[in-house]
């Protein structure tokens, strides 16, 4: 889904301000969030959407685990994939600083930068947004 | 007249330490070493990275912490400085993924820089160069690695992951002001890793007296002398930790106390993590400093060369503090692996291609 790999890469470089920073675009249509972000909202198909940042703390809604990872990934075996709802947009996304059965037990995640891509080690290096289980929170912070 | 380094302050800090930690227990059990070899070190265990993780992705975690503490514009930042020995392209920045993340791109400088530990301390003096002549609003210095350590070598008890981060700019607003700082550099062989190898060597010999104890001592007696501070006139006395016993042994010979010292150990905690090692202990001192705390700071990198900086905490701090998460936050969010876990996340297990 996060493919970087051979024929990809400018698609990948074009899209990477959304991957890293984690922004959506806005219909000022019908004023839906779309993320990853589009050229055309798919509700009412205006191409008039603005790029917006989503908050990066949300609550995990549901998830499902990967066993069969492909290629550079498999480190990653198991890969957890997560919905996420930030309020003012959903996003699936994947998880990690996660064990399996902690699972249950996750309310609130945040958005971090990992690693999704590695290309066999002689390629370019894919980052993008996933999720964790929100930090210890220190008082008043947004830890 | 004063010093450049008087123009230039701290704005912002942060820190980062991955969740997962291997006990020093377990290594000696894969690989045979009785406790009397590891007791020593005063490490408990040390942090491992992810297999999602690398020392970008920790150093934008840190660096986005540090941007949250300073409450900076990331456009009014002109310099992103990287510092590591695990930096994951031989060539390509790491800097520029990191600044395009953080938002800091296009207007700016950015470069990775290599002294083994000390690189991000480099980062931070040259921070303070470009600050203060005014060439640059605000920089950002980074430490962050994976450090790396053959399997069974007495380096894996040690060499753990994390990174940390500082947002330097002009003394109107900055939450520590720098009062002086002074490096003090040779060419020393105690630990190298050539190009195109995995694993990084020590000389035998070399590692201690002649390479540690030798070039920190020669920094801080530098700033010493050029201050006229004495060891008493500071709260708080950070020094690069390898191991949990080598910082309170320098502080004690240069005339620290425990009680200055001790605030800023991370290493018996998370290990050795390289160029964040000194520079996450400045960081767990800013989490606690109160206003007209005098800090001395003194990095040090394999090669050999260390700093002395002394830094002085402004009223800003209080507000700072709050913002992002704080060393022991990172320290608390732990969890013991075992060594499969930890081949698995560090890559040293061998996978052929599907
Ligand atoms: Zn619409």
């Amino acid at each position: 889904m996060n493919g970087v790999g051979a024929g990809s890469l400018p698609r990948w470089w074009r899209n990477r301000i959304p991957r890293y920073r984690l922004v959506g675009a806005k219909c000022k249509v019908c004023g839906r969030i779309h993320y990853p972000p589009r050229e055309a909202c798919p509700y009412c198909g205006s191409r008039d959407l603005e790029i917006v940042p989503l908050p990066r703390r949300g609550k995990l809604l549901s998830y499902t685990h990967v066993f069969s990872v492909p290629g550079d990934n498999r480190l990653s075996t198991p890969i957890i994939l997560g919905l996420v709802d930030l309020g003012s947009a959903k996003v699936i996304a994947e998880l990690t600083d996660v064990l399996p059965e902690e699972l249950p037990n996750v309310k609130e995640v945040e958005a971090v930068v990992r690693k999704v891509e590695e290309q066999g080690g002689n390629g370019v290096i894919g980052y993008a947004i996933k999720f964790r289980p929100v930090l210890q929170a220190t008082p008043g912070g947004q830890g | 007249m004063t010093r450049p380094e008087e123009r230039v302050g701290i704005h912002g800090w942060g820190a980062y330490i991955p969740r997962w930690r291997l006990p020093m227990e377990e290594i000696g059990r894969v690989w045979g070493w009785p406790p009397h070899q590891f007791k020593g070190l005063n490490v408990k265990e040390k942090s491992v990275d992810g297999p999602d993780e690398d020392s970008t992705t920790m150093a934008i975690e840190a660096g986005l912490n540090a941007l949250a503490r300073a409450g900076v514009e990331p456009s009014k930042i002109g310099a992103v400085f990287f510092g590591s020995e695990s930096k994951v392209y031989a060539v390509k920045p790491s800097a520029t993924i990191v600044a395009e993340v953080l938002g800091i791109t296009p207007v700016t400088m950015a470069s990775d820089l290599e002294f083994a530990c000390r690189a991000g301390s480099e980062g931070v003096r040259a921070s303070i160069g470009l600050v203060s002549s005014g060439m640059v609003e605000y920089a950002l210095a980074i430490g962050s690695d994976t450090a790396q350590a053959e399997p069974g070598d007495v380096l894996e008890f040690t060499a753990s992951s994390g990174a940390a981060a500082f947002i330097i700019g002009p003394r109107e607003g900055a939450a520590a002001v720098f009062e002086a700082s002074y490096s003090y550099i040779t060419d020393t062989p105690d630990f190298w890793r050539r190009a195109l190898r995995p694993y990084p060597k020590h000389g035998e010999g070399f590692t201690g007296e002649p390479a540690y104890f030798h070039h920190i001592i020669n920094a801080v007696k530098g700033l010493l002398e050029e201050t006229g501070y004495k060891p008493s006139d500071f709260k708080y006395a950070i020094f690069h930790q390898p191991n949990g016993k080598f910082p309170v042994r320098v502080g004690k010979r240069l005339g620290f106390t425990y009680e200055q010292i001790e605030p800023a150990l991370v290493t018996p905690y998370i290990g050795n993590t390289y160029n964040a090692s000194a520079l996450l202990g400045l960081a767990r001192v800013l989490d606690r400093a109160e206003p007209g705390d005098l800090i001395l700071l003194a990095p040090f990198g394999s090669g050999a060369g260390s700093d002395a900086y002394a830094i002085r905490v402004t009223e800003e701090i209080v507000e700072r503090r709050d913002k992002a998460p704080t060393v022991d936050d990172y320290i608390a969010r732990r969890k013991p692996v075992d060594y499969a876990v930890y081949a698995k996340n560090r890559k040293i297990l061998v996978m052929l291609p599907r």
